[in-house]
């Protein structure tokens, strides 16, 4: 699970060490930090934002020690799907019952279609689709993909995915 | 000075490409020691034998002029079996059907003690292990690195370059009529027939373009990628295929929006997850994958060296001779 928490720290030395140190004593994969020292609180305190992933759920004892650490946790926000990506499509899209291909991804509870652009040149010709799915992490979007090349494979449609290897 | 004599079997544009390459580096060869003698030359008609070494240029001056290098009626399979020569260029085209005439000159090449160097993909789409088997037992050299990619060194970069490497994983695209008909499609948002007709017009497609653009080409070099590199033992059989007939203008205008390029790309991975697999993919403008016209290029994962990127033209007479010769000059290293 991606989790953005804003957190508020006293504008003196060492705070931000304090607000770190509990999340990678719980497991939390840091994977951002903002501190916004240019835009302190009505009260002098310093915002800050901090994404992280965390795998083993124990966000009430992160929070908890922060508190303890005399942090302000101001709000913690949960991003459920993470994962993300853009396939084309190319068929007979909405004759074959669009609104199914999507449910059959929307209906897994861990992925979902997010955008869809169609472009339709013509009756009875093929039409071809951007389709954008969010999924909760890289299996899940695999296994979500899977599902689609499924239906897709039943109606006639052709999926076209991206390459897997980025050039790194 | 080594002298190497040698046959060039089959006379289209990938024979003619040897003869002017040969002949043009005729001087380099004897600075490396190597004097190559073309002792027979054959085409569909007949053939042309020397012992003493063929006039190259008069060869290809007769092919020109009346169609045919034949001065004797002799047949390639005569060439192979009856004149006495250490190397076979064969350069006949490919059948992915029988690998015929193709299969049956190597192995007689190999039978005789003559080392092989081809361009043809037929006999290796189908046959990879039994060929391979042919010249071990032999004890003679066995050279395809024209098969993939023409003038770009793949399987010298696999086998030589990146010695000591494992290879991971291979994908890029092989096929330059593809190529060619998907980056017009992008740039002109022009449909498939219409760049097809065009890319007829201009000699990059056949007139019958299946074999191209329904991805057999391209599923032909995965095999032999396969075999020669990851030692899978497969056929052509074996790929998932998917041509790319059925691309839209919209397709690629829809891809377009997310900075995506489409382009047929054949994968091949070894490993818990064996993938051997041709079709149509999305790839991100910027990557080094994402080359136009009729480029070919491929994207070598390996375990120590990291990515490894090659591009080059895939096809035409001297690129392909390029191939030829290298793996020509290897031969000629390794027997002295």
């Amino acid at each position: 699970m991606i989790i953005s928490m804003d957190l508020e720290l006293k504008d003196i030395p060492g705070q931000l060490v304090h607000a770190l140190i509990p999340l990678s004593d719980f497991g939390a994969n840091i994977m951002s930090v903002l501190h916004h020292h240019d835009q302190p609180t009505p009260s002098g305190s310093i915002p800050v934002q901090v994404i992280f992933e965390l795998k083993n759920g124990r966000l009430k004892d992160i929070i908890t020690e922060l508190e303890k650490n005399d942090i302000r946790v101001v709000t913690v926000g949960k991003k459920r799907l993470y994962e993300e990506v853009t396939v084309i499509l190319i068929g007979h899209i909405v004759h074959n019952d669009m609104s199914d291909t999507i449910d059959q991804i929307d209906n897994t509870g861990f992925a979902e279609v997010v955008s869809i652009s169609i472009s339709m040149p013509g009756i009875n010709e093929q039409s071809s689709a951007s389709l954008v799915i969010n999924a909760e992490d890289k299996n899940k979007l695999i296994e979500a993909m899977n599902i689609l090349k499924t239906v897709a494979e039943k109606k006639n449609l052709l999926v076209i995915e991206p390459i897997e290897n980025s050039f790194e | 000075m080594k002298t190497i004599r040698l046959s060039i079997i089959g006379f289209g544009a990938v024979g003619q490409g040897v003869a002017r390459v040969l002949r043009n580096k005729r001087d380099y060869l004897v600075h490396l020691g190597i004097n190559l003698l073309v002792v027979a030359v054959t085409d569909s008609h007949g053939a042309c034998i020397d012992p003493d070494g063929l006039d190259l240029r008069a060869v290809l001056q007769r092919k020109k002029e009346s169609g045919t290098v034949a001065t004797s009626n002799a047949s390639s399979l005569d060439v192979i079996k009856n004149t006495d020569h250490d190397l076979v260029i064969e350069a006949t085209p490919t059948d992915i059907e029988t690998g015929e005439p193709g299969l049956t000159h190597i192995i007689e090449s190999f039978k005789h003690g003559r080392h092989v160097v081809t361009s043809n993909k037929g006999p290796l789409a189908l046959q990879y292990k039994q060929l391979y088997n042919e010249a071990k037992k032999h004890g003679v050299i066995f050279r395809f690195e024209a098969t993939v990619g023409g003038a770009m060194p793949i399987l010298n970069l696999a086998h030589d370059a990146l010695a000591g490497n494992r290879i991971i994983s291979i994908e890029g695209i092989l096929n330059g009529t593809c190529n060619y008909i998907l980056s017009r499609m992008t740039e002109e948002s022009l449909s498939y027939k219409h760049v097809l007709g065009e890319a007829q017009d201009l000699g990059i497609a056949e007139s019958d373009p299946t074999y191209d653009v329904e991805g057999i080409d391209t599923a032909c070099k995965l095999v032999i990628l396969a075999n020669a590199i990851f030692e899978m033992d497969v056929m052509y059989g074996d790929v998932e295929v998917t041509g790319i007939t059925k691309i839209t203008s919209e397709a690629l205008s829809l891809a377009n929006v997310e900075n995506n390029v489409i382009r047929l790309i054949g994968e091949v991975q070894d490993g818990n997850k064996r993938i051997m697999r041709v079709a149509p993919r999305l790839i991100p403008k910027q990557h080094p994958l994402a080359v136009g016209g009729t480029l070919n290029v491929a994207l070598l994962k390996t375990d120590t060296a990291g990515p490894i990127c090659i591009s080059g033209k895939g096809a035409g007479s001297m690129e392909t001779a390029s191939a030829i010769l290298s793996d020509i000059i290897v031969i000629c290293h390794k027997n002295t």
